[in-house]
């Protein structure tokens, strides 16, 4: 037996029952796990398909252009909730971007020892902290003193929200930067402010501009703090301390009405909604790609 | 150790940039202790030593970048020209601005062009604000780092896309911009190829006519090639870099006075 | 002597600069810290009245009744943890062999594509899968799956009863397919990390591909996966939208998954604005508090599980 055995080329000798079922149970393990791989991402295709089948038949021109219309009226749209978004989403960018830039910049600079240790921890966790209960917080600082309801606590809410994300991103692009073009802007008597700010930050962008980015799509998308902050609106609205629509909002009312119309409406908006959280997303890988090629 | 023992009194007053008992920590853990040395007027000195014998931070401290590290710290005093550049109304700054540094590698900055990085000294100290000053000021400079006739064609493209040696030329004819007395330059042919060694070699000897150069080497041959004077230090048991042994280059290499240095120039360490 | 005071003036002028500029950095990094501070005092002092008012009671009584002002967040709680622990259990299981797939068994090829689809999973916004959730996904379950399962399994008191589609089961089903990709792409990066010591000597020791990763890597892996798990179980604890949209919203405790239910984040969503007395609005205030607490101690343990692993590899 040993001798046929090894008479045969390596690669030719058969294997023994026990290398067999060792191998079996190899192919079934792999196959498993791609089996798992696979659900997990044809769930994303299951609901971009569905959102998209549904949402593109209940669209129309004047979805885009008019705003809220009572039930069983045509012509309705979410135009105010569109326009409510890029208002609530871009005070919030305002709101966050320098003191999320700014903590960045302190933690991958200047920060050490274990205040640094901390912020970088607390940025961690908030970045966990469920998104109502920073609405409630929103809501008990900005709404309850006034006893109004208003798209600047929304977009309180939202800088919130986004500013784990823009503080660790900025401090990895930064940190990222060599030492060396720090020291040498330094050892050039150029200051610490104009070697930051005009040197490095710049060298860090695409990274500092993907967390924004991806920042802006996670908050464009959330809905929860904005039920008892911007609360939502029928009417145009422009005036940022008023209650303002919101197209997530928009679409979480219309979904859980009971109308068959409002439903129509909910898939359109959700396809709306979808389709700019995903081309921020692509968007942001982009940026990030282009940079490793320059 | 009874360093500086044999040294000459009078160096304090005839050199142009003076050590003065420095001792530079990161957090509590002294780097090196207790240096003095003087760097003489329109002349070229090397330290040498094993790596970790302190040299870079040494180098580090003369022109205040050492304390741009998160906790690091200076004790002691650098004199330029008989001013301490530590004392609380010296700003680090227009200390950086009198003595220039070149780095181990090449760091030319990353979104500039070679000409806005070779003016950025200048710019950002309010200076050189027209197309015409830049183009000028940048000319000079390049021309001094032997650099000018490879670059001239193409001063808009990024400082980045210049070969290794080329950027370690840029990076010193940005340090000569801001019209230096002093230059460091810390390892500056360690991550080159022989060839641009060479270049950088020549252009040290030719700088060295109007500048005073303190060079870090760890290549003793480069260090006897092209430094006047020598100071050779070494780090003790207590991982505390001292000054072991200065002089006249010619001297150290043919007759060390201490053992250490004789041990180290021979190559019996490490 | 014209330069010289030139160079004087711009000294001082970027000293000033340089002051502010250190002034915004570190004003801007206590600000950060005030705000994370300022979400406990607020969530706290808004609760006072119901802490005060209920105490303990307020954890251990399952009477919420805002039209006799009694409060006792019991079924929320259980909801909230019985829906978190199905996701968890299902992403944890697809999303584990997933990576495991993606990280070391899957060609090239596959596995960008693979793990670039299941990363966008983790942007579609929560407001969608609860729209899928609810319109297609809770059908097909009470029409199928739940019957199925009662046939089977209805000896189990959890498969028993009335079959609601929009249950405790779904919000399950709904919150384990939103924290599949946070399992998944932890997980990647700590089987990677020890994928990269082991690997090689394993299969030099003749194992076959998957006795290398059942037998070596993910043991080794193991506290990694459980922070990933842990992280993701905090992602579901706080879910909001999506699980207001499908658990039914009933504050009762039921044996059975297939009975609606109700979590501490869609009662808040669904009460706040119509709470009237200061005493409701406190207590949904408190179901915050309660909220932010967990999820800050949950999200903390994750950290600090995925962070002995993954931090030498991160190292700067």
């Amino acid at each position: 037996m040993t001798t046929t055995r090894s008479q045969l080329p390596f690669g030719r000798r058969p294997l023994t029952a026990h290398m067999r079922w060792r191998y079996g149970w190899s192919a079934v393990g792999v196959i498993g796990s791609g089996f798992c791989a696979g659900l997990a991402a044809s769930l994303l295709l299951l609901i971009l398909g569905y959102v998209a089948i549904q949402g593109v038949a209940a669209l129309n021109p004047a979805f885009l252009t008019h705003v809220p219309r009572p039930v069983g009226v045509p012509g309705a749209g979410v135009a105010n909730g569109i326009v409510g978004t890029f208002i609530v989403v871009g005070i919030a960018v305002a709101l966050a971007t320098p003191v999320g830039v700014f903590t960045g910049i302190y933690l991958a600079l200047f920060g050490r020892g274990r205040f640094a240790e901390t912020v970088r921890f607390l940025a961690d966790v908030l970045s966990g902290i469920p998104s109502i209960a920073i609405g409630l917080f929103a809501y008990t600082l900005f709404v309850q003193p006034f006893r109004h309801f208003s798209a600047l606590s929304a977009s309180l809410a939202f800088a919130i929200l986004m500013l784990p994300l823009i503080i660790r991103t900025a401090e990895e692009s930064i940190a990222r930067v060599p030492t060396r073009v720090r020291e040498g802007a330094l050892a050039l008597g150029i200051s610490t402010y104009s070697s930051t700010i005009h040197i490095i930050v710049p060298a860090a962008r695409a990274g500092i501009i993907t967390g924004l980015l991806l920042a802006i799509a996670r908050v464009t998308g959330e809905t929860a703090p904005l039920l008892f902050t911007a609360f939502g609106s029928q009417f145009w609205e422009l005036n940022p301390t008023n209650p303002m629509a919101v197209l997530a909002l928009q679409v979480f009312t219309y979904a859980i009405s009971p109308y068959e119309d409002w439903h129509r409406q909910a898939w359109a908006g959700a396809f709306l909604l979808i389709v700019a959280v995903l081309i921020l997303n692509v968007s942001a890988r982009l940026v990030l790609r282009n940079r490793f090629e320059a | 150790m009874t360093v500086g023992a044999r040294r000459e009194p009078g160096f304090m007053v005839t050199a142009l940039l003076v050590a003065d008992k420095l001792t530079a920590y990161y957090g509590l853990h002294p780097a090196i202790a207790d240096v003095s040395l003087g760097f003489f007027a329109k002349s070229v000195t090397a330290i040498i030593g094993p790596s970790g014998c302190g040299k870079s931070t040494l180098l580090r401290c003369l022109n205040r970048i050492h304390e741009t590290v998160p906790g690091a710290w200076v004790q002691g005093r650098v004199l330029l020209d008989g001013g301490d550049t530590y004392s609380p109304d010296v700003s680090a700054a227009s200390v950086r601005r009198r003595i220039g540094m070149v780095f181990q590698r090449a760091n030319p900055f990353p979104t500039m062009s070679i000409l806005d990085d070779v003016t950025s000294g200048l710019r950002y100290a309010g200076r050189a604000r027209t197309h015409a000053e830049k183009l000028e000021s940048a000319e000079r400079v390049l021309q001094l780092a032997a650099l000018w006739d490879e670059v001239k064609d193409k001063l808009e493209m990024p400082g980045m896309s210049l070969s290794g040696g080329q950027q370690q030329r840029l990076c010193i004819a940005r340090a000569l911009a801001i019209d230096p007395d002093v230059l460091l330059m810390d390892e500056p042919t360690s991550a080159l190829d022989p060839l641009a060694t060479a270049k950088i070699e020549d252009l040290i000897g030719v700088l060295s006519n109007d500048y005073t150069i303190a060079m870090v080497s760890h290549n003793m041959q480069q260090a006897a090639r092209v430094s006047n004077y020598t100071a050779f230090m070494l780090a003790g048991a207590d991982r505390i870099g001292r000054l072991v042994e200065f002089g006249e280059t010619n001297q150290m290499f043919t007759r060390p006075q201490e053992r250490q240095t004789e041990d180290y120039i021979t190559g019996r360490f490490g | 002597m014209q330069s010289e005071s030139h160079e004087q003036l711009h000294l001082r002028r970027s000293r000033i600069s340089d002051r502010w500029f250190m002034a915004g950095v570190y004003g801007a990094t206590g600000l950060f810290v005030a705000i994370v501070a300022g979400l406990f005092v607020e969530l706290y002092a808004g609760s006072s009245s119901s802490i005060h008012a209920f105490g303990f009671k307020f954890l251990t009584s399952s009477h919420w009744n805002p039209v006799t002002n009694q409060f006792g967040a019991l079924p929320m709680i259980y909801g909230t943890v019985v829906s978190s622990l199905i996701a968890i259990v299902l992403a944890g299981f697809v999303g584990v062999f997933g990576a495991a797939y993606l990280v070391e068994f899957a060609p090239r090829a596959v596995a960008r594509p693979l793990a670039f689809l299941i990363e966008l999973l983790a942007a579609v916004p929560s407001v969608i899968f609860g729209l899928w959730g609810l319109f297609i996904l809770a059908p097909v379950l009470r029409a199928y799956v739940e019957p199925f399962l009662q046939a089977k399994f209805g000896f189990l008191p959890i498969f028993q009863g009335f079959i609601f589609g929009s249950s405790l089961f779904t919000a399950g089903i709904v919150l384990a397919i939103m924290i599949v990709p946070t399992v998944s792409a932890i997980t990647r990066d700590v089987i990677a990390a020890v994928a990269r010591e082991h690997r090689e000597a394993s299969m030099a020791l003749g194992a076959t591909r998957w006795e290398t990763m059942a037998r070596v890597i993910l043991p080794g892996a193991t506290t990694g996966i459980f922070g990933a798990c842990v992280l993701a179980l905090g992602r579901a604890l706080g879910e909001t939208i999506a699980t207001t949209m499908v658990i039914g919203n009933k504050p009762a405790i039921a044996a059975s998954l297939f009975q609606p239910a109700y979590t501490l984040a869609s009662v808040i969503a669904n009460e706040f604005t119509e709470a009237t007395s200061d005493l409701y609005v406190s207590a949904l205030i408190e179901l915050g508090l309660l909220l932010f607490v967990v999820s800050l101690a949950v999200n903390g343990i994750a950290r600090v599980l995925t962070w002995t692993v993954l931090r030498p590899a991160k190292a700067r």
